[in-house]
């Protein structure tokens, strides 16, 4: 018995969390108890087994004690231990916060009930697609989490959150389609679809057939990726969801379209026959991606599209697809899941305390809350990868590997990483100009929430007594706590989550570089799962 | 490996109708089409274990190539239940879009609207063209349609300052 034999457990807890939060769906105290419970004790066992990873090596648990290729196998190697560690310490936060905003809003009895059970089943499903050794589970795998995601998109169902919703269920089913097709046409090449079975088997696959393959694979997974030109959806869909909705889709289901992405890469389909082409398109959609924040002045569109221009960088790592860019892109998928989410917290909570995310509508926010100033403030800069911060880290990184690679490509691709992070910084320096530091007087049609005063004429801090008249979305409900606690804490738990990145680099770096060369050598993996020799 | 060719030809006719329902822009219709779709993927599972006229079950002593491979049929079957849920899902929120608007269409971003129609950032250089060409304009008839210009564009450099 090892840590590595848990890995069951973090598929399963959430899903015990998800039935047992079901039957409990009349006593929302009780079901955010459990919840929050179940996801701490997951984040627990992870910890466990990322810390136990190093030593251990790759290991693979075989479900029901069916032997591979022919049973559905766990892999847990350095890479999936990190990506399950980051993932639920952010699934958590952003549970506690929307636990917070519920109880804040007093919505004891509100439509959200069934928020607990279906974020329980996309921790689930995230876990799972983590972890998994089969390629039709990983298939099972994005659909659990996908339809949670459907039902968490449209939660509430009102008319905005459909129109998006129907946008986003209809490409995600569409990408679906594509990837059970793909696997439909490697099961008819190689009559198997465990994944070190197929690492085995499709060397033997003819180079042109294997070219098909390898790509139906990439745009099925490079559709849920969100990379250029197949992000189209993402700006449309993620911002009209609720703030912790948003939050947690922006952080984690990208993320694992691209660790899919990663696993095709190194494990299935070696070799640098499309390199160029990753570059092309990673390139494409670092500048593509930031041009269209530009443009935005929805805080939370503006943030989609920084999304969708960093998962450019995480597909410039892998196109690199040396160790050191890889371990680059690995380092830079764990730091992007922390600091895009706690971005979007934080907007979660503008909107609450300026009553609008649109930034030509805000103002003054450093003045009338220092704290939601210090927590926009440090992400963003994490974001644009000012040093010492970890996004600076990162990008090192990534252009390192890129002038060691030293084709013109290469270049190119550095000088687009490097402009990115420029116009990413410009970006988030024309939210803090007018969020921020103007007087929310110079605003366009500000929300009566914002200028609001007390009685006595002194603005409001986070809670809210106000008197005279007001329309904002808190009208009839005061006194209202506009910043609670329960909000704030997550939200500063995972900036700080954030700066530990950058503090913990070393160790992390090591831990990254150790996975990159675990998964550009294949053998651990492929031996992990089919025995030793298995690799030939 | 054979391959039935009725489930090719079948599976391309189900694609086909499938990608032809789902660029229209009736939701009903996209739901259809996505139906069709995910029963082509099935289908070309199906094809992929093999030709048909072997035994469907296992007796023991039976050599391996003489009964059909079944794990196309399970994976068929997860796929199976994946599309239905979905589909009934689906359904949901368009009877729900039809409730709040009556439409049974896809419907477009407001935000990428307003977005798309904001105007351009030279807005200064813009209005001080349109004030200065006044200016020189010696016919009568244009200046009416020339004050109504720099109006507009003033009021709306004004509101942008404000913005900045």
């Amino acid at each position: 018995m090892i840590a590595a034999d848990l890995a069951p457990l973090a598929v399963v807890l959430p899903f015990l969390g998800a039935a047992v939060t079901f039957l409990l769906i009349r006593h929302s105290r009780a079901q955010r108890a459990v919840s929050i419970t179940t996801l701490s004790v997951t984040l627990l066992i992870e910890v466990v087994m990322l810390l136990a990873a190093p030593a251990a090596g790759t290991h693979a648990v075989k479900l029901g004690g069916w032997e591979p290729p022919f049973g559905i196998v766990l892999v847990v190697d350095q890479f999936s231990a990190l990506m399950l560690v980051v993932s639920s310490a952010v699934s958590l936060s952003v549970l506690i916060y929307a636990a917070g905003q519920g109880m804040a809003d007093g919505d004891e009895d509100g439509p959200v009930s069934i928020f607990h059970p279906t974020y329980l089943i996309l921790v689930a499903g995230v876990s799972n697609a983590f972890l998994t050794g089969d390629l039709f589970n990983l298939y099972v795998g994005f659909e659990i989490l996908l339809t949670a995601s459907y039902v968490l998109m449209t939660l509430g169902g009102t008319a905005p959150r459909i129109r998006a919703g129907v946008t986003y269920v209809v490409v995600s089913v569409v990408s679906s389609m594509l990837f059970l097709i793909a696997i439909a046409m490697i099961y008819g090449a190689t009559g198997t679809v465990n994944m070190a079975d197929l690492a085995v088997k499709l060397e033997d696959v003819d180079p042109a057939t294997q070219m098909v393959l390898h790509l139906m694979l990439l745009v099925a997974f490079g559709i849920k990726a969100a990379v250029f030109p197949l992000s189209f959806w993402l700006p449309d869909s993620y911002p009209t969801a609720p703030a912790p909705v948003t939050a947690v889709f922006a952080g984690l289901l990208t993320k694992v379209g691209v660790y899919a992405m990663v696993r095709v890469e190194t494990l299935l389909f070696p070799g640098d026959r499309i390199n160029s082409l990753l570059m092309v398109v990673a390139l494409l959609t670092m500048v593509v991606g930031i041009l269209g924040a530009l443009a935005q002045s929805e805080i939370k569109r503006l943030l989609s599209f920084t999304l969708v221009s960093h998962i450019g960088y995480m597909v410039f790592g892998l196109a690199i697809s040396t160790r050191i860019g890889l371990g680059a892109a690995v380092y830079y998928v764990a730091h992007h899941i922390t600091v895009q989410t706690s971005l979007f917290l934080v907007t979660g909570l503008i909107e609450r305390r300026g009553g609008t995310a649109n930034m030509d509508r805000l103002g003054g926010l450093a003045r009338l809350s220092p704290l939601l100033g210090v927590l926009f403030f440090l992400p963003a800069m994490n974001l644009a990868g000012i040093p010492p911060f970890s996004g600076f880290l990162g990008k090192l990184g990534l252009i390192q590997a890129g002038v060691d690679l030293g084709t013109p490509l290469a270049y190119l691709l550095v000088a687009g990483g490097v402009a990115t992070s420029l116009l990413t910084l410009l970006v988030m320096a024309r939210v803090w100009n007018r969020a921020f530091w103007r007087s929310p007087a110079d605003a366009d049609d500000p929300d009566p929430i914002l200028l609001a005063s007390k009685a006595d004429g002194t603005s409001i801090g986070t809670s809210r007594h106000v008197t005279g008249e007001d329309t904002g979305k808190f009208a009839g409900k005061d006194p209202v706590t506009l910043l609670p606690r329960t909000m704030t804490g997550p939200t500063i738990g995972l900036v700080v989550l954030g700066l530990a990145l950058t503090v913990l680099a070393g160790p992390l770096f090591a831990l990254s570089d150790d996975a990159a060369q675990e998964m550009l050598d294949r053998t651990p993996y492929i031996e992990a799962v089919l025995g030793p020799g298995a690799d030939r | 490996m054979t391959v039935d060719i009725t489930l090719i030809v079948l599976m391309a006719v189900f694609f086909a109708a499938g990608i032809y329902l789902l660029l229209e822009r009736s939701l009903t219709r996209v739901l259809l089409g996505l139906i069709l779709l995910g029963n082509g993927a099935n289908i070309l599972l199906l094809a992929m274990s093999g030709g048909g006229g072997r035994s469907p079950l296992y007796v023991s002593g039976i050599a391996a190539e003489d009964y059909t491979d079944s794990l196309p049929q399970a994976l068929i079957l997860t796929a199976i239940v994946i599309t239905f849920a979905v589909t009934a899902f689906m359904l949901g929120i368009i009877y729900r879009s039809w409730v709040l608007g009556r439409q049974d269409v896809v419907q477009d971003d407001p935000e990428d609207r307003r977005v798309a129609d904001q105007p351009s950032y030279d807005y200064e250089d813009d209005a001080d063209i349109a004030a200065d060409t006044t200016e020189f304009s010696d016919d009568g008839s244009d200046t009416s349609d020339a004050s109504d210009a720099p109006s507009s564009g003033a009021v709306s450099a004004d509101r942008s300052g404000d913005a900045r």
